[in-house]
């Protein structure tokens, strides 16, 4: 049977994706907007359309842990979570990512308390870039879905073993539908080996894992981790390519250009939002604005290269993000900068959307004019935030 | 001896004190589980003497949770190895008291509400060892450590043991027993019977720490009996609903004894002994009401 | 029965001899605990009846029987004194080293 087509959500896309890569174990705890997805796995489960343990925990701390024990027995398995609940699980994502366990999970990008907000922004994720985590933000259900599976064979490659973390804008993405095309099991197959992990417990040829290491050593594990998560940004691009092959679906690696190669003025973004920026890109081109929009698709690894690769012409650059480094900056902003340190263009920080503020087509509009006007390094710049006149 | 043990060592060239009453409990459980066994041990003194890279001293496959993962890892591995088709594999943990009834309590509790077939283990040295003896709920009344250092205005820790057993009994879980290096027969016994239950099982060992109870290391079990013949260990287990003491012990020998051969109760007076005991009366005449 | 092996010449020069992550093997012991006795325990063979109740009761594990004797595997003795202390037939005895 071939690829098929269904009207999905970001979040039953998600689901999808996780049961074609037949995760052994599954443990998850619910909190909005990631519900969806643990729901409809449960239902999947239960009907025998996926053959998976499905566990049940009591907090999120507690889901990472199990899912880690399961890994290293060598079961493929699955989790996912959203703000709260990745901030309970912090201390895990780097407990795992420093015992280099290839474990995968979705989080749906919502603002973290307080104030409470069950809407999206960035800043749960982008909070934690240090925990050692591959991290993706996706854009659309589709690749939602295909993200799913490529980022089983990136954690599980024997030169990564580093957990991959799949970011779905929460509500607009994760609660909007679209038709979406499913990979048939055939194309799975063809795409996503056998989870096979060398060092895993194993009665024939026991293991201590998990230990402590002495001064001595401890900075030679981490330089192990870093290494191999620099390394893995050859195999992302390899894993994209080998998906795209087979199912004609491929997102361009690290990063996704659009109309970049000879913009005068570029907006840099993560997630969802490209979507929007696109087309405003469409309608300011045919106005002959140069114009153009950079979406990073990976924050870690960082795709330092490919930014200065695409932003060879620009005169003016603005990141547009959800998130903001009290402080200082947005932390993509940081980011971007430091790789655009040699660049000659000017680079403007937009933080927008925080708390699920809607981000509008005017409001993208106007950013690429005040970009073509700026001439130096601003500072940070809210948008939607309404400060009184009078203000020094 | 009922239960074989097996001759293997699982437990070797560790680094924990001269004398330690965790190390006893965790050696010779292993030896009744024997080599398909999976083991979890949060961050603790079992842990930390064990898993110092390059010395690993678990002879079976072991891993080292976070601190408050023990129940959620134990769940995971058992999982994964239903899932995987592994048959006759034991799932053991070795948590502190700490580990266990602090900051480990809320995943202890997932695990025996999922009801996976895993055995947990709390040794039981009454007080956060591992980092340099600070109070945990499992302190005793009285105890000086290093948050509650005892003085003339308050003497140790103000607050009574938590009881483990009874919250996991609550739980209705399969099997749960209290145990005590001090009584190693009994010890090993429901370990196998632990090993044996279609279910959780959780048991409760007394692991009496020298350096912080603040006695000779050659002392750990004479120690442990001291305290189940004086009434503030006792032996019992929770099994379908019921409970049993194990031994019923007709007539305490002195509170007073054990207390004032520990240096962290040397600064106790005659009141202060008199509510412990007091505290051990209530205690035993509530498990007599249960042992009904 | 065999005892656990020591590998003293275990060393990590490069990076690239450390496992990858925190993946090690099991009972990997690369060094011995001798140096933390004070005393030492010695077994009068003549009065031990052999009941293996040290054997039991031993934190390190390291008395066990064997060519119907108990014997001790000085490596990792800590000189804790439980053995003697719990030792039924008083045949244990906890002597100074000589250094």
């Amino acid at each position: 049977m071939g690829p098929k087509k269904q009207f999905v959500s970001g979040d039953e896309a998600v689901a999808i994706g996780v049961k074609l890569a037949k995760p052994l174990v599954i443990a998850a705890y619910p909190i909005t907007p990631q519900t969806i997805v643990v729901e409809r796995l449960a239902e999947m489960v239960e009907s025998g359309e996926l053959k998976s343990e499905y566990m049940y925990v009591e907090s999120e701390h507690s889901a990472l842990a199990a899912v880690m024990g399961a890994s290293v027995l060598g079961a493929r398995t699955f989790t996912a979570t959203s703000s709260q609940g990745l901030l309970y699980m912090a201390e895990v994502l780097h407990y795992s990512s420093g015992g280099r366990v290839p474990l995968v999970m979705m989080n749906a990008n919502r603002s973290v308390a307080l104030p409470w907000s069950i809407f999206g922004d960035q800043r749960d994720s982008l909070s934690l870039l240090d925990s050692g985590w591959i991290q993706v933000y996706v854009e659309d259900a589709q690749e939602s879905l295909d993200m799913m599976l490529q980022a089983y064979a990136i954690a599980e490659h024997a030169e990564v073993l580093t957990p991959v973390m799949v970011n779905l804008d929460g509500f607009i993405l994760t609660h909007t539908y679209e038709c979406i095309e499913i990979p048939s099991e055939e194309q799975v197959e063809a795409f996503l080996p056998n989870f096979e992990l060398a060092n895993k417990m194993d009665l024939g040829a026991p293991k201590n894992l998990f230990f402590s290491s002495s001064p001595e050593h401890n900075i030679g594990f981490k330089y192990q981790q870093h290494q191999a998560m620099m390394q893995s940004k050859k195999i992302i691009d390899e894993v994209d390519k080998k998906y795209e092959a087979i199912t004609t679906r491929g997102y361009g690696g690290l990063v996704d250009a659009y109309r970049c190669e000879d913009a005068d003025t570029i907006i840099i973004t993560l997630g969802s939002i490209t979507g929007l920026v696109r087309d405003v890109v469409e309608e300011l081109r045919e106005q002959g604005e140069k114009v153009g929009v950079l979406k990073i698709r990976y924050m870690r690894p960082f795709p330092d290269e490919e930014i200065r690769n695409h932003t060879k012409t620009a005169k003016s650059i603005g990141v547009l993000e959800k998130d903001i480094s009290f402080g200082y900056q947005g932390t993509v902003f940081t980011n971007v900068s430091s790789a655009l340190k040699e660049s000659k263009a000017s680079l403007t920080n937009y933080v927008a959307g925080l708390g699920g503020k809607n981000i509008s087509r005017d409001e993208i509009v106007t950013i690429y004019k005040e970009l073509s006007e700026i001439k130096e390094t601003q500072t940070v710049r809210f948008v939607g935030v309404e400060v009184s006149k009078d203000e020094d | 001896m009922k239960t074989k043990l097996e001759q293997e060592e699982y437990f070797y060239g560790h680094k924990a004190c001269a004398g330690c009453g965790g190390s006893i409990a965790v050696r010779l459980a292993l030896k009744v589980l024997g080599k398909n066994t999976f083991v979890v041990l949060p961050a603790g003194c079992m842990s930390a003497v064990s898993f110092v890279y390059p010395q690993l001293c678990f002879g079976v496959n072991a891993l080292i949770s976070p601190f408050a993962s023990t129940g959620a890892m134990l769940s995971g591995i058992y999982v994964g190895a239903k899932a995987l088709g592994l048959k006759d594999v034991n799932v053991v943990g070795f948590a502190g008291d700490g580990g266990t009834a602090d900051i480990g309590l809320q995943a202890l509790s997932g695990a025996i509400d999922r009801g996976d077939k895993i055995i947990y283990i709390c040794y039981d040295n009454e007080a956060y060892m591992n980092t340099g003896v600070q109070k945990s709920s499992l302190t005793p009344y009285g105890a000086r450590t290093t948050t509650t250092p005892a003085g003339d205005r308050i003497h140790g820790s103000t607050s009574v043991k938590k009881d483990m057993f009874d919250i996991v009994a609550a739980h209705n879980i399969a099997y749960a027993a209290t145990a005590s290096v001090g009584n190693i027969p009994d010890y090993i016994r429901k370990v196998e019977k632990a090993s044996k239950v279609q279910g959780t099982s959780y048991i409760h060992v007394a692991a009496p720490c020298p350096t912080g109870w603040g006695v000779d290391s050659s002392d750990t079990i004479a120690i442990a009996k001291q305290a189940i013949d004086c009434g503030l260990w006792y032996l019992a287990e929770y099994e379908d609903g019921d409970y049993t003491i194990n031994k019923n012990v007709k007539e305490f020998t002195s509170v007073k004894d054990y207390l004032k051969k520990q240096s962290r109760f040397k600064h106790l007076t005659d009141e202060d002994i008199e509510t412990i005991q007091v505290q051990r009366d209530k205690k035993w005449q509530a498990l007599r009401k249960k042992a009904q | 029965m065999s005892r656990p092996k020591v590998d003293k010449t275990f060393k990590i020069s490069l990076v690239e001899d450390l496992p990858c992550g925190t993946y090690g093997k099991a009972m990997q012991l690369t060094e011995t605990l001798e140096g933390w006795r004070n005393l030492t325990p010695i077994i009068d063979e003549k009065a031990c009846n052999l009941c293996n109740w040290c054997y039991l009761v031993c934190p390190e594990g390291v008395i066990y029987e064997e060519d119907s004797k108990m014997k001790i595997d000085y490596r990792f003795c800590k000189g804790c004194g439980i053995c003697a202390k719990e030792c039924k037939k008083k045949c244990i005895d906890m002597a100074k080293e000589d250094k």
